[in-house]
């Protein structure tokens, strides 16, 4: 048997694919026919060391994935079929595993780290496995160099895969003295010093009690300092990386070491090879990103109780560290540009300088500037370039009232850069910059305007003239006018870009039909760029806009008629169908806003209809998401008129109701639901048997992503508010799924952040359900059937009143469903509303907040009450 | 363990435009959402009916501007027809006769003082009446428009009202629409709002004046309407200050300066809905000090000698009110119908002769009336009982304000009957 399983896994991996698919298959059986045997033999396997490289590492791949899976459902079910094994069967493996990590030869030992570890995620939680981090750590100092590199590979992989809360602190502290010892001077093999490093960057999120204790804290920071200085670059730069780790992680901790830091750093930016520089600039930058979430969060206003002041290491630094990014803008690669995958010091250095302006406003722009003037006109296109980067990384930050002069002075030199550069990589720059500008100095809430009707001509002659450059600069072109277009969103009839927009779109749509569009990202830019001015056009070119449909229309037409395609070429086909979706989506949305565009669009509804239909049909299961997105807009437009093309949409929103795995799909199509019931009302009812079983499918599966559970009991509320009293046969489907939810979501204790704010969204989308039934059922002769649904709900409203974490969205929401409930049941639930703590004190803090919708909504639902009760 | 990818945006915009379409299609998916949950809050209640008849006799317009110097009377009308109803955004769609109609059937019409209420003090509200139109002020789809009582569009304008200006990009919300009930003031060219019926939306209807007021004092100052105007907002908006009906309300209702002309007092029962039509909850009152218009003038603007009125001519001769249900006035018979070639439906003007009127059990008895002629063409309605009571009284035995001061009491009446039925309870 065992000869036999060599032989399959070293098949598995054949160049010859029939021989590798059935090697595949036996390998399949085996696992079915018997589990244990399987992965027993899989271990033996493993640690045989007469085996060859190659059906080890495989074995023990295989091993780890009958252990996990990304997918959360699949993950689950592999680890109860783990739990579920014979004990003895277990420990003959991990017993196996632990033996390994003695293995002369480095890849075994490197694998079975990883499957210890991936068990330990699994048992440790359960309590079970407890001698393992003991046997780990037992004789550590005894053991050759091999062995110890491999122990502590496996703690660094334990600590990335169990959470900290399932290991004791006494653990915590062997596991802890074991890697700081590994990491420190005095061991002298690098590959354990190494692994010490790399296993100390995941036991970080351990040792919150460590680093609240000074004396540990200290000695930590000094061995991982030490080992930036290693004469091996692997260990400087695993070094650095804990250094970056901690400096978010432990934040508020690092004052006492800051200088030290910086001086390190600093060597490391203007000496050290390139991976361990990039790591010390990386340092900065997540110390900006500390900061930047502090400021934001207090906005500046430090009270005792905020959890973690701002030490403003940014702003003390400042002084040193600005000259020190700028000499890192200098040190440009050639054609970094048109590398997708680049990251060097200039980017890196030119990104942190960015987060430094965000960080510290104003104070940066003294600094920075006397490097503009110098660089700017040099006759070096990098020294050009990089006096432009600095310039367009600090224009978020500091105040408009700091840059306006200084922008004005520059636009005009940037506009000429862009014309008249040589160097394609300076206006690559400049057109980058210039959308900077626009993003932050444009727009209606910047008080002295930055575009006047005097310089906008030539801005606009500019950015369309580069449209024809190559790819990289056109595409930073289209997304200064993108910025440029955004800026005017809220001008109302006068905007500046008025009497330009017809050329603006001939340029772009030319854009999109370059030959070379697909570089760059270029014809993505255009499509993106058209949308946005399209959203912020203005009653005046409405006929353009709708002159833009047909265009569109055809060319999504033409991307129908290609025929046999590649993969390759299917994918872009789809990703062409995308951005052209999108398009339409955007202008069907525009045009549906105001009535007059709405009736001239309805005579291309047909048209748009059948191109998005056969879009759907083009592929074989999944749903086309962006045409999806752009039929709620049709939906929304066309109004009852939609019921049409009911008959062949139908199959396809059944799809994306089941899309599981591209969740977002998903989520779209229940919106579309939604949109749907909202154009249709009662005509919709024939598709609702349908539409509600995938739903409730939905809603049962653990597969789906949960973000889409909340819109699923949202859109309940949409498809009874659109057939009324129909909704009757759906109530003992959804109501107890409804309470079920409702009870889940009800208390939030011990939850995080997050899970309080998805709790919110399953709240929301709950109550607007429970909102949508009542409103559907209101004068109805069938309203009886929901008397007996209303304690549960006003018990449901008064437990998320009580637990005090609901936010303006829910509040709004609730009340609201208060009043629906006393408007729809009227007196026969007069007494019971009485008796709920909802309509005394909640309604009295609803109608006193000062967020208008909620005051409206409880002003509604203080009014029905009293109607309910006064009758 | 491999080193971590450290790379971060470079010369990127954070946000894709995919994502980008995906919120903006949520936000507008909210929105309308939002949208048809209002509509349907507000559906039952605003949803007012509306007789309509079918026949527009196109000349009447011509003569509607003769109306408004009647227009200060608080009359009613009554009409058969087949039901139809409306929402009031379609309704703000009608035109001619059809919107006259409507908009004439749906201002709540106090009736006229002719004896003091119980319980003045503690369930009434006083103010101070503006002279001027009475008009519905209608705020939807980005412009205002306001409407006489008789359906004639006022003025067309841009107002802070919610939906009452065309401001780009504030997503509009085709519910969102307002009506208040107003009189427009000439001399300072002001709206001064003595009610609101629907608000952001919401109906109003269904709740007590107490409620009402209280909403129409918030809400108003908070989107800013009684601002001074602006280009988005081109007339003034005031309120009124509407006092507790006790003493020192009354006076300061009856006496106390305001920065308009006064024509009368107006009394609301604190606990009543908006009832469209004529209703006896709410109430008109005036005499010499705070009112120029206190017995009714002719055309020339002269008080003739005798009281005139306006009846309707119904089938069977009677002489009816505009009043549901209508009180009857005496008869014409056959010979003078058909002589005088009037039919029913007329409205005829009449004279109080010196016979006056006569009352058993305060119920009238016997009217000595004087056939004058048919009405003015522009009138659509004869007169409600309580105006000619009030006008007859006015003449004979006024109901002065002594009087009304009187019914409250240093201590109140209503004070004590309500005692009673506490205590009852």
């Amino acid at each position: 048997m065992a000869m036999e399983v060599t032989q399959v896994l070293l098949n598995a991996q054949s160049v010859d694919s029939t021989v590798r698919k059935h090697a595949e298959e036996s390998l399949r059986q085996f696992q079915e026919q018997n589990l244990s045997v399987f992965l027993l033999s899989l271990s033996g396997e493993l640690a045989g060391e007469d085996k060859p490289v190659d059906s080890r590492k495989l074995a023990g791949l295989i091993l780890k994935n009958a252990l996990d899976a990304k997918e959360q459902h699949r993950k689950y079910e592999l680890v109860q079929r783990w739990l579920a094994l014979d004990v003895g069967v277990k420990t003959q493996i991990k017993t196996c595993l632990l033996q390994i990590l003695s293995s002369p030869v480095p890849d075994a030992r490197s694998t079975a780290s990883q499957v210890i570890a991936k068990i330990a995620a699994i048992e440790l939680p359960q309590k079970q496995w407890p001698e393992l981090i003991g046997s780990l750590l037992s004789n550590i100092h005894q053991v050759p160099a091999h062995v110890k590199q491999a122990t502590l590979e496996t703690l660094g992989y334990l600590c990335e895969e169990v959470s900290p809360d399932v290991v004791d602190q006494d653990q915590v502290n062997k596991i802890l003295t074991a890697v700081i010892q590994g990491m420190s001077g005095n061991e002298g093999n690098n590959d354990v010093r190494l692994a010490a490093t790399r296993a100390l960057y995941n036991a970080l999120g351990f040792a919150q009690a460590n680093f609240s204790n000074d004396m540990e804290r200290d000695y930590i920071m000094r061995v991982v300092c030490e080992a930036t200085l290693s004469p091996d670059v692997k260990i400087r730069q695993a070094a650095f990386e804990c250094l970056v780790s901690i400096s978010s992680t432990y934040y508020e901790k690092l004052a006492p070491y800051i200088q030290d830091i910086f001086n390190i750093t600093a060597k490391a930016v203007r000496e050290d090879e390139e991976p361990v520089a990039l790591q010390a600039i990386e340092l900065w930058s997540s110390i900006c990103d500390e900061e930047i979430d502090i400021l934001e969060e207090y906005g500046g206003d430090f009270t005792a109780d905020s959890d973690v002041p701002c030490y403003y290491f940014i702003k003390q630094a400042l002084p040193a560290l600005v000259p020190m990014l700028l000499e890192t803008l200098l040190k440009q690669e050639e054609d970094q540009d048109l590398d997708e995958g680049a990251w060097n010091l200039a980017m890196a250095g030119g990104t942190c300088l960015g987060l430094v302006a965000r960080t510290v406003g104003d104070d940066i722009v003294p600094l920075v500037m006397p490097f503009i003037e110098e660089n700017i006109t040099k006759s070096e296109w990098r020294q050009r370039e990089a006096a432009t980067y600095a310039f367009g990384s600090i224009l978020e930050g500091p105040s408009p009232d700091k840059l306006t002069s200084i922008v004005n002075v520059a636009l005009n030199f940037m506009l000429t850069a862009l014309t008249n550069d040589p160097n394609s990589h300076v206006k690559d720059t400049t057109a980058w910059t210039l959308g900077r500008i626009f993003e932050f100095l444009h727009g209606s809430t910047v008080e002295t305007p930055i575009i006047t009707p005097a310089n906008c001509p030539q801005i606009i002659r500019v950015l369309l003239q580069s449209m024809n450059d190559a790819p990289n600069v056109a595409e930073k072109a289209c997304g200064a006018l993108y910025f440029l277009a955004q800026g005017y969103e809220d001008i109302g009839s006068a905007s500046p870009i008025t009497p330009y927009f017809q050329e603006i779109v001939k340029s772009l749509l030319s854009v999109t039909d370059r030959e070379d569009a697909g570089e760059s990202r270029l014809r993505t830019a255009a499509y993106e760029t058209l949308n946005e001015v399209v959203r912020c056009s203005t009653d005046e070119t409405a006929a353009m806009v709708l002159q833009l449909v047909p265009i569109i229309m055809t060319k999504l037409h033409q991307t129908l008629e290609a025929e046999k395609l590649s993969s390759d070429e299917r994918e872009k086909q789809n990703e062409l169908q995308g951005l052209l979706c999108g398009c339409l989506q955007v202008i069907t949305q525009k045009l549906g806003a105001s009535e007059p565009t709405q009736y001239a669009f309805m005579q291309f509804a047909d048209q748009i209809m059948n191109l998005f239909l056969r879009v759907f049909a083009c592929r074989s299961a999944t749903v086309h998401e962006e045409a999806m997105l752009a039929i709620g807009a049709v939906a929304h437009a066309t109004g009852p008129d939609f019921a049409k093309y009911m008959p062949e949409l139908y199959k396809y929103l059944e799809m994306g109701l089941q899309n599981f795995e591209e969740y977002q799909v998903c989520a779209v199509t229940v919106g579309v639901v939604g949109d749907i019931c909202r154009a249709l009302e009662d005509t919709v009812l024939p598709y609702c048997d349908g539409i509600m079983t995938q739903l409730l499918k939905d809603l049962s599966s653990n597969q789906l992503h949960r973000s889409v559970k909340p819109p699923i009991f949202s859109c309940f509320g949409d498809i009874a508010l659109a057939i009324g009293e129909n909704f009757e046969k759906y109530l003992m489907y959804a109501m107890p799924m409804l309470q079920s939810a409702a009870e889940l979501s009800a208390h939030t204790s011990g939850a995080d952040d997050e899970m309080i704010e998805y709790t919110n969204l399953l709240r929301n989308g709950i109550l607007e359900a429970y909102s949508g039934i009542f409103q559907g059922f209101k004068n109805s002769p069938k309203t009886q059937l929901l008397i007996p649904y209303a304690p549960h709900i006003l018990q449901f409203l008064d437990s998320i009143y009580m637990e005090k974490d609901m936010d303006d969205v829910v509040m709004k929401t609730a009340i609201g469903v208060l009043g629906d409930l006393a408007d729809t049941l009227g007196s026969n639930a007069g007494s019971l509303i009485q008796l709920s703590l909802s309509c005394k004190e909640f309604l009295n803090e609803c109608l006193s907040s000062d967020d208008h919708l909620i005051k409206e909504s409880a002003e509604w639902a203080k009014m029905a009450i009293s109607r309910a009760i006064s009758v | 363990m491999a080193p971590h990818d450290l790379r971060r945006p470079f010369k990127r915009p954070a946000i894709s435009d995919q994502q980008r379409r995906r919120d903006l299609s949520l936000l507008r998916q909210k929105q309308n959402r939002l949208d048809a949950q209002r509509r349907a809050r507000c559906l039952a209640s605003s949803v007012l009916s509306f007789q309509s008849e079918p026949k527009p006799p196109s000349q009447e317009q011509s003569h509607f501007e003769l109306e408004l110097e009647l227009e200060i009377e608080p009359d009613a009308e009554e009409h058969q027809g087949p039901a139809t109803t409306y929402d009031v955004r379609q309704a703000s769609k009608l035109r001619g006769t059809e919107a006259r109609r409507w908009f004439a059937k749906q201002l709540m019409l106090p009736e006229w003082m002719i004896d003091v209420p119980p319980n003045l003090n503690t369930d009434w509200y006083v103010f101070a009446r503006p002279a001027g139109k009475r008009c519905f002020v209608v705020s939807s789809n980005g412009t205002t428009v306001s409407r006489l009582r008789n359906g004639i569009l006022l003025h067309r304008f841009p107002s802070a009202l919610p939906n009452g200006a065309r401001i780009n990009n504030v997503s509009r919300s085709s519910q969102s629409y307002c009506i208040l009930d107003c009189i427009f003031h000439e001399p300072d060219q002001t709206y001064y709002v003595i009610d609101m019926v629907c608000w952001a939306g919401f109906s109003l209807y269904e709740c007590t004046a107490e409620f009402r007021f209280f909403w129409l004092n918030s809400k108003l100052v908070e989107v800013g309407v009684c601002d001074t105007p602006s280009t988005f907002h081109k007339y003034r908006f005031a309120t009124v200050p509407v006092y507790n009906c006790d003493q020192e309300g009354l006076q300061t209702a009856y006496i106390g300066p305001v920065p308009y002309i006064k024509d009368g007092l107006l009394f609301y029962n604190k606990h009543a809905h908006y009832e469209t039509g004529n209703t006896p909850l709410a109430l008109v009152w005036k005499d010499e000090n705070c009112s120029e218009y206190v017995i009714d003038t002719d055309s020339k603007g002269q008080v003739p000698n005798q009281q005139q009125l306006v009846l309707e001519l119904q089938d069977d001769g009677r002489l009816a009110t505009s009043d549901d249900p209508s009180v009857i006035f005496g008869w014409l018979n056959e010979d003078f119908i058909q002589k005088t070639g009037l039919h029913a439906g007329n409205l005829l003007r009449f004279a109080v002769n010196d016979g006056g009127l006569s009352f058993v059990d305060g119920k009238l008895e016997k009217a000595d009336l004087q056939y004058l002629g048919q009405s003015n063409r522009a009138r659509a309605f004869a007169d409600s009982y309580s105006k000619v009571m009030f006008q007859y009284i006015v003449r004979h035995s006024p109901l002065k304000i002594e009087h009304l001061f009187a019914s409250i009491g240093p201590l109140g009446d209503g004070d004590i009957a309500s005692h009673d039925v506490e205590m009852a309870a």
